[in-house]
Order: C-alpha cells, then sequence, then structure tokens
C-alpha cells in the first residue's frame, strides 16, 4: 500500500483555552473519497481549515503527499495542490462564472506585469490556454449555460458547483469540500453527489468533504472519520463505522 | 459540454455598443481640435480628460481592487514635480521617458504608502494615503529644492516637446493629453481585463477566499498601489504643466484628492468610461452653473463671493441627488439608457 496523501498526526488545535481538536491522527489514501461527519462543533471545519493553512495546529503535524508543512498559509497550501471550498459559499459575488474559475488558475500565471499590460510576449498564449482550462471544468460541472454571469445572482446550488469549479480548475490533488450539498433539496443532492464522484472517478482527486447527510455520505464515501468533540471516534469503511457502537452513540444517538 | 466548448472561442461580436462608443469617442477626439476653439480645449476638454485619467487610476484601487485612498492629489504632484525637475535636471530626457519615469516615481510612493494595507482593512486604512496627502504638500512647500528655488514655489510648464515637435500651443498639449491618456488607458484596460484584474476584484469581493484560491493577496494589493500611483502621477504631470501651465504644491491638495474620489463615484466604480462621465461632471458642472448664473443676471445683483458659495452648495446639492437617484454612477445610467435605445431581450440569466 502506498503511503496516504494527507496525514494527520496528532493534530490538536485550541482557541484560547477551548480545546477544538484533541490528538487527532488519521490517514486519507490517495485517490479517495474521505468523509469527515460529527454533530455540529466537532471540528470537522476546524480540521479543513488547518490542512489548508487557515489555521495553524496548536500541535501535531499533517503530512501532504510525503512532505510536511512548515509554515501552513493558504497560499502554500493551494500551491502545493490543496483546493477548497466552503461551507458558507466564497465566491467572489460581483465577478462572472468565468472570472471566478479563472481566479483559481492564477497562481499558475507565468506572465510578468509588461506582458499583460501590452499583450506581449506569453501572455496571448497563456490566457488562451487558462481560457480553454476553465471552459472544460466548467462544460464538466455543467454550468456551461451560466459562463457569463455574475455569480451574486445565481442560485445558491449552482454557486456551489461555481465554487467547486474555483477550486478544480488547476487540478488540485486534494480537494476539501465543506458541506457541499447542504440546504439542497434531494434532487440538487443527487446531482452535486453524482458530480463529486466523477470528479473523482475522472481526475483521480482525493476528496475530502465534511456533509451531515449521512445518507449521502454512505453512498458516496470509500472512508469515514468520525469527530465528537474535537476527538475521533470512529474510522473505516461507511460499513465499519455504521456498526461502530461509539459512533452510534456519540452521533446518530443512543437508542433507549 | 461541445456546445460549451463551441461557444468559448468568439469572445465578443466586433460590433458591439462599446466598440461603436468607442470608435465615436476617437472621432470626435480627433475632429475637436479642428473645430473647437483654444477655450474649448483649455478650459473644457483638457481638464476633463486629464481628471477623468486621475480618476482611472484612483478607480484601479477603489473599483477593481476595493482599496481606499484619499491621496490621489499627493500622488499627482510627486509625478508633477517629478516631471519637472527630471526635465529641468536631465535635459537630454525626452518628454515621454520623463513622464514615465515621473510615474514610477509616484509608483513607488504608492507602494510605500500602501504598505499599511497588508495589516489594516476598510475605512481605517484611508489614514494612510492621507497621511500622504498632507507629507507631500508639506514636502513640495517647504524644500524649495523642489521648485528649483524659486521665491513663488512654484514650477511652470518646462519645454513641452517630442521628437523635436513643439506641444506648447493648445493643439500640442491637447494631443499630448489625448495621446498619453489613450495610451494608458490601453494599458489600464488590459489590465483589468487579465489576471492581476481578477485577483484584484477577487480580492475586493473577499480577500480570505482569494487567498485560498491561490491569489498572492499582499503583492496584489502593493501593485494595485503602484500602478493606480503611476496612473495619478501621470496625470498630475499633465494637470500641471498641459492645464495649469503653472503649478505650486497647493494646487494639489486635499480638496483635489476628493475631486478625484467624487470622480470615481459619480462616475461609477469599477468603470473606465464612468471615469470620463464624472470627470466631465466634475469639471463642466461649475462652469455651467456659472455661465447659466450669468445668463439669467444674478452676477450684478448679489455679490461674487456670496454667488461663488451658493454655486458650491447647488454643485453639493447636485452630487447628493445624482447619487440617491444613480448610486452605481453615471456608467450605469448610461449602461440603462444604451439597452433601452437598444432594446434587444436579455439574454442568459435565468
Amino acid at each position: 500500500m502506498s503511503a496516504p496523501i494527507l496525514d494527520v498526526q496528532q493534530v490538536s488545535l485550541s482557541f484560547r483555552g477551548i480545546k477544538a481538536l484533541t490528538d487527532l491522527s488519521f490517514a486519507v489514501e490517495k485517490g479517495e473519497i474521505c468523509a469527515l461527519i460529527g454533530p455540529n462543533g466537532a471540528g470537522k471545519s476546524s480540521l479543513l481549515n488547518i490542512v489548508n493553512g487557515v489555521y495553524r495546529a496548536s500541535s501535531g503535524r499533517i503530512i501532504f503527499d510525503g512532505a510536511p508543512f512548515d509554515r501552513p498559509t493558504p497560499m502554500a497550501a493551494a500551491q502545493r495542490g490543496i483546493g477548497r471550498t466552503f461551507q458558507n459559499n466564497a465566491l467572489f459575488h460581483r465577478m462572472s462564472v468565468l472570472d471566478n474559475v479563472l481566479t483559481g488558475l492564477t497562481r499558475l500565471g507565468r506572465c510578468n506585469l509588461l506582458e499583460i499590460a501590452f499583450r506581449v510576449g506569453r501572455h496571448p498564449a497563456e490566457r488562451r490556454a487558462f481560457r480553454q482550462r476553465a471552459d472544460e471544468i466548467i462544460g464538466f460541472l455543467e454550468i456551461g449555460a451560466y459562463r457569463d454571469t455574475v455569480v451574486g445572482g445565481l442560485p445558491y446550488g449552482l454557486q456551489k458547483r461555481v465554487e467547486m469549479a474555483r477550486a478544480l480548475v488547476a487540478s488540485p490533488t486534494l480537494l476539501l469540500l465543506d458541506e457541499p450539498i447542504a440546504g439542497m433539496n434531494a434532487e440538487e443532492k443527487t446531482e452535486l453527489s453524482r458530480l463529486i464522484a466523477e470528479v473523482n472517478r475522472v481526475f483521480g482527486t482525493t476528496i475530502v468533504l465534511i456533509e451531515h447527510d449521512i445518507g449521502v455520505v454512505m453512498g458516496l464515501s470509500h472512508h469515514v472519520v468520525v469527530l465528537d468533540y474535537g476527538r475521533k471516534v470512529g474510522d473505516g469503511t461507511p460499513a465499519e463505522v455504521r456498526r461502530n457502537p461509539e459512533v452510534i452513540a456519540a452521533y446518530l444517538g443512543t437508542r433507549h | 459540454m461541445t456546445a460549451i466548448i463551441s461557444q468559448a472561442p468568439a469572445d465578443r461580436p466586433v460590433l458591439t455598443p462599446r466598440t461603436v462608443l468607442l470608435a465615436l469617442g476617437l472621432v470626435i477626439l480627433a475632429v475637436v481640435p479642428v473645430i473647437g476653439s483654444d477655450y474649448w480645449l483649455n478650459s473644457l476638454i483638457v481638464p476633463t480628460l486629464v481628471m477623468g485619467l486621475a480618476g482611472v487610476g484612483l478607480n484601479l484601487l477603489t473599483g477593481y481592487a476595493g482599496l481606499v485612498s484619499l491621496g490621489s492629489a499627493a500622488f499627482m504632484s510627486i509625478g508633477a514635480f517629478s516631471t519637472y525637475n527630471l526635465i529641468l535636471r536631465v535635459p537630454a530626457l525626452p518628454l515621454p521617458v520623463a513622464l514615465i519615469v515621473a510615474g514610477l516615481i509616484a509608483a513607488s510612493a504608492g507602494v510605500l504608502f500602501g504598505l499599511p494595507s497588508l495589516r489594516i482593512k476598510g475605512f481605517y486604512l484611508s489614514a494612510s494615503t492621507l497621511g500622504a496627502q498632507f507629507f507631500f504638500e508639506w514636502l513640495f512647500t517647504n524644500f524649495h529644492w523642489f521648485s528649483n528655488d524659486s521665491m513663488s514655489l512654484t514650477i511652470s510648464a518646462p519645454r513641452l516637446a517630442i521628437f523635436g515637435h513643439d506641444l506648447n500651443s493648445p493643439v500640442g498639449r491637447y494631443s499630448l493629453v489625448v495621446v498619453t491618456t489613450l495610451l494608458l488607458l490601453w494599458l489600464a484596460h488590459n489590465l483589468i481585463d487579465s489576471r492581476i484584474g481578477r485577483d484584484w476584484m477577487a480580492i475586493r469581493d473577499m480577500d480570505t477566499a482569494a487567498a485560498v484560491a491561490g491569489i498572492p493577496v499582499g503583492r496584489r494589493k502593493l501593485l494595485a498601489y503602484g500602478v493606480s500611483s503611476f496612473f495619478c502621477g501621470i496625470a498630475g504631470a499633465l494637470w500641471a504643466f498641459c492645464y495649469l501651465g503653472t503649478a505650486d504644491a497647493h494646487a494639489f491638495d486635499l480638496d483635489k484628492s476628493f475631486q478625484v474620489l467624487f470622480i470615481v463615484i459619480i462616475g461609477g466604480s469599477a468603470s473606465i468610461l464612468g471615469n470620463f462621465l464624472g470627470a466631465a461632471f466634475i469639471v463642466l458642472t461649475p462652469i455651467a452653473l456659472d455661465i447659466l448664473v450669468q445668463a439669467l443676471g444674478l452676477d450684478g445683483i448679489v455679490d461674487h463671493g456670496t454667488v461663488s458659495n451658493m454655486l458650491r452648495i447647488v454643485f453639493g446639492a447636485i452630487i447628493i441627488l445624482l447619487l440617491i437617484k444613480e448610486p452605481d454612477g453615471l456608467a450605469s445610467l448610461i449602461g440603462r439608457l444604451a439597452r433601452r435605445l437598444s432594446a434587444r431581450p436579455s439574454r442568459g440569466t435565468p
């Protein structure tokens, strides 16, 4: 078995003495869909924030693709190939769908200021390549009809897809999705779950997602990690986690 | 998916309202010196274009990158004083080079005073550029070297010449302003319509998400201050030498900074065309009001000071009214009118 793509080692996080995560360890294998589940406040989003450098862990290590993060920043995480969507959409509201997606490519840009200002040198080719790549992803996520629409006015479900397109456009090796299907109706949930599975299958992207809808999680994921009060209480395949009595007690509620 | 890719290469049809407007503008700019009087050129068009250019400078920073500045006039004065000293002390320097170097000097000052933007956000950030406003006015007033030890602390237009062509005539100055403005507008357009412009807008809309998407937020903010000040610097040089002729540091006071800010607000943020509409409004409305007063014969009845104060109040009232009626600025008003005229069914949006 190859080394895991993401190895969380004894990570703890506290905010002014309040422990959000305690001594958390788990590993995500390359190419799998791993779901983080647990009640609200269990520390799921905090963990994603540590992985992509928004927060810094109080202790412990994150090994990504064989190398640890020394000074994690969102930029460094993006550069190493970690894409991310947020629980409450974090789109650029006054920009079009295409422009939002294109921002995901900016860090791959190689032209300097003068090439851009005078539209010379490498710029025309880079511009064409970026547009083509963005259109590919927009097509893949089936939002082509809204390509030139300003995202602020789009329905929530489509905004989620735009955010996913922005995270995916630079071909990340690891994609972090924070509640990608929350607040959607049944039909939208099915659609987006299908797309997430397809991203995983077609691009081979490793996906770590947070989700509350247990039905969707069990159908979509290869691997489930259960958190409760910042501790890991379950880790395994969906079937294993479903049988784990501690998980049932902590997350699904004890039977009386 | 094929449908999406097939529509991708053709970005826009060739004949959009924008291209028509652009062509019309170019024709007008070319025809005006032939039919217009010197008064038209010197007192109406040149100041409108130059202030519009300064508006573009501030708009790149405020409208696109979402950063505030109350120091536009300070960066304009740096451009003016730099051009003056460069041409004075390095006579071999051709005018275009002097303007570019002066712009770069203004740009570095902009980056310096933009440094607090790495730590401070929003309204409080304006303190930094407000500081620049007072600092440079003080610097150019108190260090006489900058005005070549002239008694009046003024700088006057250097020889304006390009490749031996003397530009010291109304048409010459007008041409210099038009060509410089068009060139800079082209650069501004290219920047806005590139990944740099997108990065700026992304930072404006949500800076944490911008960082997560891989945008170097700090560097882009400083670049915005630099580019903005470059534009303001060149606009300042044009203002001093193509419009005023003779200027001192007080020609670039806080009032001027606010004028540039109003141009952006009235014209519409994140709109290039809007800046020139805003500039036309700021430059021309006081003149129009003046003419109105004379036409009504009020000039003889009330004393001059009262009239000019009244005009300021009226001017302010018009600004307030305009902002209530059209909060997105003149550019969006024009855009709506254009859409109504062309009366096409809107497309794309559900």
